[in-house]
């Protein structure tokens, strides 16, 4: 049995901007079941992360309860780490966000975490629009607790040992979209070429980012009546399109025929180029992509990809105008700034 | 909206239909020499030794069992595990992962060093002959395999020598400070024990008179046994000051010779030259230094020996040119050298050119030559069918060792010039075949297929058979006698060998490259779960392309060509797995992480046809 990973990498992995590999932004080896979703999630973070040259410092990893929220012990081993209580990751990231913005605020979260018992703190910092990626690894099970349906699990979805699922499912980016979430993606845990850029988009949107991956949980809900299945998803996925994330420090070299690709300059400067795009589909309409959803849903597909971008996004900094530097940096002079600015305030009051 | 597995478009995109019609063939792991190629160690050595196996029995103390192993396919498992030239080590992947590959060469020598009596373990010899009467002539590695295939078969053998005992130039050449004499007479002793009749201090002088006494067949393993002059100013005046370095050698091998002046010059940069000098420091050579034409790194002699003769205080000059021999009074004072630069053109053809400078005298009492060897025939008639090429070499076929005689097989470095000694013996094993082969009048052509063999390594959910955690352990150093000791003595052989434990940390670097990565597509429900997991990025799942092509778009780019993908079968999604061989830990984390053991561990074994097989 192997309980660590070999040192060795392959010698000609590509290096990033700071000098990195992606081993430097590997995590401890996973002990979750063999094949599951929710490792190949842990993948694409760690590629998308290499990929955009973050600093794995500037990076906090927070996490409910559940095999998802185990997961992120195995990526991102030099970065902060909150693994919190059941469903109330949203409320450990609002308060770190506040204390400190210049983190990248990455929460990773189960469909029973999430569409549960912490639906009411998923909602509210959607309604918030807290500066973070939000991603859930939705198995349609609590597969932690060893495979019970859970609120995503399609009507009539059966897991390995189970019942059809008499209740309709809870639909993440739907809900989202309709909470007025800012960035709202699916995926599968399978489709790195499409996750991976979904995630770097996600980082460098500015807002509260959804991305719902679909994750089967080979142990419970890998079967052949399940929804949430390897088989099924790769049956029933259809994409809104393909993007492409091209960071802001590189050029723009290819050109695309117009109509068939569309670009985006996000506020960091980096360029989202969505190409193939479903031409029903207007990822910087709400209502339409509502419609898209429904649409997608109503036939017995699974719709992945960017479903919506809000595309000048503010986020809760902004609305609240919170202090540009993080608290921990605030000396005493800042804090109490004496008895003159006390005055003029209560002068503003009177 | 599209179908989430064309959107994979991406990769597809800039490839002309043209181009998608010339996708990869899946592996056929059926194949042989498939796996076999994985094992870069075995694939490597010329006799094909099963290395990791071996390796995996020294871990477990199994010494006598990892000797066997050895004595099989290399014949001289004592002699070569102090001297043998390793081709192995470089094509080692462990040094395609880290600096160094694993210790292969002295890790055999661990074996031999500490293994038990293996008298009862020997074939066993039939006291009924079965008729056929073989001569060899030259006793050296490659007579010897010969004779140590046939004789259990039945054969009767004659083997003729001009040196008083067996063994060729591993007992006139090699020095008892790399080899002691003990370990190369228990080693040629097993195999004359058998029942060889044996001629020694014999020249043989006509092959058509060795040839008329009758024999079935006719073995040639005389060896490349001429050394060279360089014929330079002086030359003839300097007497015998000059040496012919492999003369030198068996002179001193055979006690003709016990000194040598105190200021030496070694001419030469092969692994002869290293011996000579090192010899030299032994027999009273204080300033010994060694001069060589080429740069040095492009000096013949293995890295190590060059390492050995610097260690002892033996000083390379190279880009040396070596122009006269200065003779003053009929004295040799020493000799004069040109400065020269390499300048390589755009083929990396190498040129010396002069570099202007003034002529370099070193002084010398002796000068030993060692600039290569030849190959000499001239007992051999030229009228007896035996043909010989314009280099004045005997035809020679590279896979039955038969040449156009079709009794008189050649092997060893009397077929295609000099090697060493583990060539010697492969040569040998497949000219015993051949022998067989036509000892018993069927075609030396059609011969049996290796034995192979390829079982699971699985014990439980994620257990496994052989080591499979990759040791992170850098690699061992041989200890060394101490260095006063050693060159006061020509007889104190240097290396110590690995003790035990260290021998153990050696052969757990060992990466198994034997215990096979095998994927039955039928399998796999494509998680990705195995290319999450493996360490060094070794799998991809992508659309299948052409090869060259192919290796641009991997989980890492696959540019080491020697290395060969494993291709699949289309799977479900119209992807095919690639499995890039060429850094593989087999450390079967994909194996343990596959959620249908669509990956499983195997050890695949290959074992060389040997005489005496049946042909399928
Ligand atoms: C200085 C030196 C050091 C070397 N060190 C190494 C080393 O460390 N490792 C290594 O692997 N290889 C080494 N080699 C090479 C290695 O010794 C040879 O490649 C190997 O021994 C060849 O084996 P063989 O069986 O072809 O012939 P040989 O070993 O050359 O044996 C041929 C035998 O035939 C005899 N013979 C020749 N002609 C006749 C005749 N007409 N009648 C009767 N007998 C005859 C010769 O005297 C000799 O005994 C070294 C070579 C030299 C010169
Ligand atoms: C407050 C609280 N209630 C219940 C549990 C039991 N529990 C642990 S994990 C889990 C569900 C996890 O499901 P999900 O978030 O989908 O994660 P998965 O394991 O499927 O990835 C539950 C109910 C708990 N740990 N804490
Ligand atoms: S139980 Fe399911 S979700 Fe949890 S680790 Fe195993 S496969 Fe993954
Ligand atoms: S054995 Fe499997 S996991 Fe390990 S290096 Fe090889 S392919 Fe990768
Ligand atoms: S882990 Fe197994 S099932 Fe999963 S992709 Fe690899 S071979 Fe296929
Ligand atoms: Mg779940």
């Amino acid at each position: 049995m192997s309980y660590q990973q070999p040192k060795f990498r392959h010698p000609s992995l590509p290096v990033n901007d700071l000098g990195y590999t992606r081993a430097d932004y590997e995590g401890a080896i996973s002990t979750l079941c063999a094949g599951c979703g929710h490792d190949s999630i842990s993948g694409s973070i760690v590629r998308a992360c290499h990929e955009l040259s973050l600093e794995p410092h500037k990076i906090a990893k927070l996490s409910g309860i559940g095999c998802s929220s185990k997961s992120p012990t195995y990526f991102l081993g030099k970065s902060h780490g909150f693994n919190s209580v059941h469903g109330r990751m949203p409320s450990v990231v609002t308060g770190a966000a506040m204390a400190n913005r210049d983190l990248l605020y990455l929460g990773v979260s189960g469909d029973g975490d999430t569409a549960s018992i912490g639906m009411g703190q998923f909602a509210h910092a959607i309604r918030r629009n807290l500066n973070m990626v939000y991603i859930v690894m939705n198995n349609g099970c609590y597969g932690l607790t060893k495979g019970q349906d859970s609120a995503t699990a399609d009507e009539g979805s059966a897991s390995k040992k189970g019942d059809p699922n008499p209740f309709g499912a809870i639909d993440l980016p739907g809900l989202a979209l309709q909470l007025g979430a800012t960035f709202v993606a699916r995926s599968f845990s399978g489709d790195k070429e499409q996750l991976v850029p979904l995630i770097k988009a996600a980082m460098s949107h500015r807002g509260f980012a959804l991305i719902d991956v679909v994750s089967p949980c080979v142990t419970f809900n890998n079967n052949s009546a399940s929804t949430k299945s390897y088989e099924f998803v790769r049956e029933h996925a259809e994409a809104t399109g393909t993007v492409d994330f091209v960071p802001m420090r590189e050029e723009i070299t290819t050109s695309y025929e117009p109509g068939h690709s569309q670009e985006v300059t996000m506020h960091d400067g980096s360029v989202l180029r969505l190409r193939k795009m479903a031409e029903d589909l207007d990822p910087f309409d709400r209502g339409s992509a509502m419609m898209a959803l429904e649409a997608s849903r109503s036939s017995g597909q699974i719709l992945t990809g960017l479903i919506y971008m809000d595309k000048d996004s503010a986020d809760l900094h902004e609305v609240l105008n919170t202090s540009r530097r993080p608290l921990n940096t605030l000396a005493e002079e800042d804090l109490c700034p004496g008895d003159k600015v006390l005055q003029n305030i209560n002068q503003s009051l009177r | 909206m599209t179908h989430l597995w064309h959107v994979y478009c991406n990769v597809w995109d800039g490839l002309s239909a043209q181009e998608l019609s010339n996708t990869v063939e899946p592996t056929d792991v059926k194949n042989p020499e498939y796996f076999h190629k994985v094992v870069d160690c075995q694939y490597a050595c010329p006799a094909h030794t099963p290395v990791p196996e071996y390796i995996r029995l020294i871990a477990a103390q199994r010494y006598t069992d990892a000797y066997m192993i050895n004595w099989e396919s290399n014949v001289f498992p004592g002699v070569l595990g102090r001297t043998c030239d390793r081709p192995c080590e470089p094509a080692c992947r462990r040094g395609r992962v880290e600096e160094e590959p694993v210790a292969i060469c002295r890790l055999k020598r661990v074996a031999a060093d500490n293994k038990d009596s293996i008298a009862d373990r020997l074939p066993s010899i039939p006291t009924e002959k079965n008729g056929k009467r073989i001569a060899l002539i030259g006793a050296g590695p490659a007579s010897l395999t010969v004779a140590r295939d046939l004789m259990p078969l039945g054969y009767s053998i004659d083997i003729f020598d001009n040196q008083f005992a067996g063994g060729g130039m591993m007992r006139s050449q090699i020095p008892s400070f790399r080899l002691p004499i003990s370990v190369l007479d228990e080693e040629v002793n097993y195999i004359l024990d058998m029942g060889v009749v044996t001629t020694f201090d014999t020249e043989i002088t006509s092959l058509k008179s060795v040839l008329d006494q009758g024999y079935d067949a006719v073995f040639v393993g005389t060896g490349a046994p001429r050394g060279k002059l360089l014929n330079l100013p002086g030359l003839e005046e300097a007497g015998d000051s000059v040496h012919v370095g492999i003369e030198w050698l068996s002179s001193v091998a055979f006690e003709h010779v016990e000194k040598i002046g105190k200021k030496v010059l070694v001419l030469g940069g092969g692994n002869t030259a290293m011996d000579c000098c090192r010899t030299s420091r032994r027999l009273g050579g204080e300033d010994v230094r060694v001069v060589v034409r080429s740069p040095f790194a492009d000096m013949k002699a293995s890295p190590w020996e060059k390492e050995d003769a610097m260690h002892e205080g033996i000083p390379i000059y190279d880009n040396h040119v070596p122009k006269e021999i200065v003779v003053e009074d009929g004295v040799m004072k020493g000799m004069l050298f040109e400065k020269v630069e390499a300048h390589y053109d755009e083929d990396g053809k190498r040129s010396l050119l002069p570099t202007g400078e003034d002529l370099v005298f070193m002084e010398a009492d002796d000068v030993l030559m060692a600039i290569g060897q030849e190959n000499a025939f001239p007992w051999i008639e030229r009228d007896i069918g035996i043909e010989f090429d314009k280099w004045d070499m005997p035809v020679v076929d590279k896979t039955t060792f038969q040449s156009t005689n079709e009794k008189v097989f050649f092997g060893g470095d009397a077929a295609f010039g000099p090697e060493n000694v583990i060539t010697a013996v492969a040569h040998g094993h497949q000219a015993a075949v051949s022998i067989d082969l036509f000892c018993r009048g069927e075609s030396t052509q059609n011969r049996p297929a290796p034995f192979t063999n390829l079982v699971s390594q699985k014990m439980g959910i994620h257990e496994w058979s052989y080591a499979n955690a990759v040791a992170d352990d850098e690699r061992y150093i041989v200890p060394l006698a101490p260095m006063d000791q050693a060159l006061k003595n020509r007889m104190v052989e240097v290396e110590l060998g690995f003790d035990t434990d260290t021998g153990f940390k050696e052969a757990e670097r060992c990466l198994n490259c034997d215990v096979q990565t095998v994927f039955e597509e039928s399998r796999c429900i494509e998680c990705d779960a195995c290319v999450d997991i493996c360490p060094t990025d070794c799998i991809t799942f992508t659309e299948n392309g052409e090869e060259e092509e192919l290796r641009t778009r991997l989980s890492a780019p696959a540019r080491n060509l020697e290395q060969d993908l494993y291709v699949s079968e289309t799977l479900p999604t119209g992807r095919v797995m690639v499995k890039d061989e060429d850094v593989c830990l087999h450390c079967g984390l994909c194996a343990e992480r596959c959620p249908t053991t669509a990956w499983d561990m195997q050890k695949f074994l290959y074992n060389v046809t040997k005489a005496g097989q049946e042909v399928a």
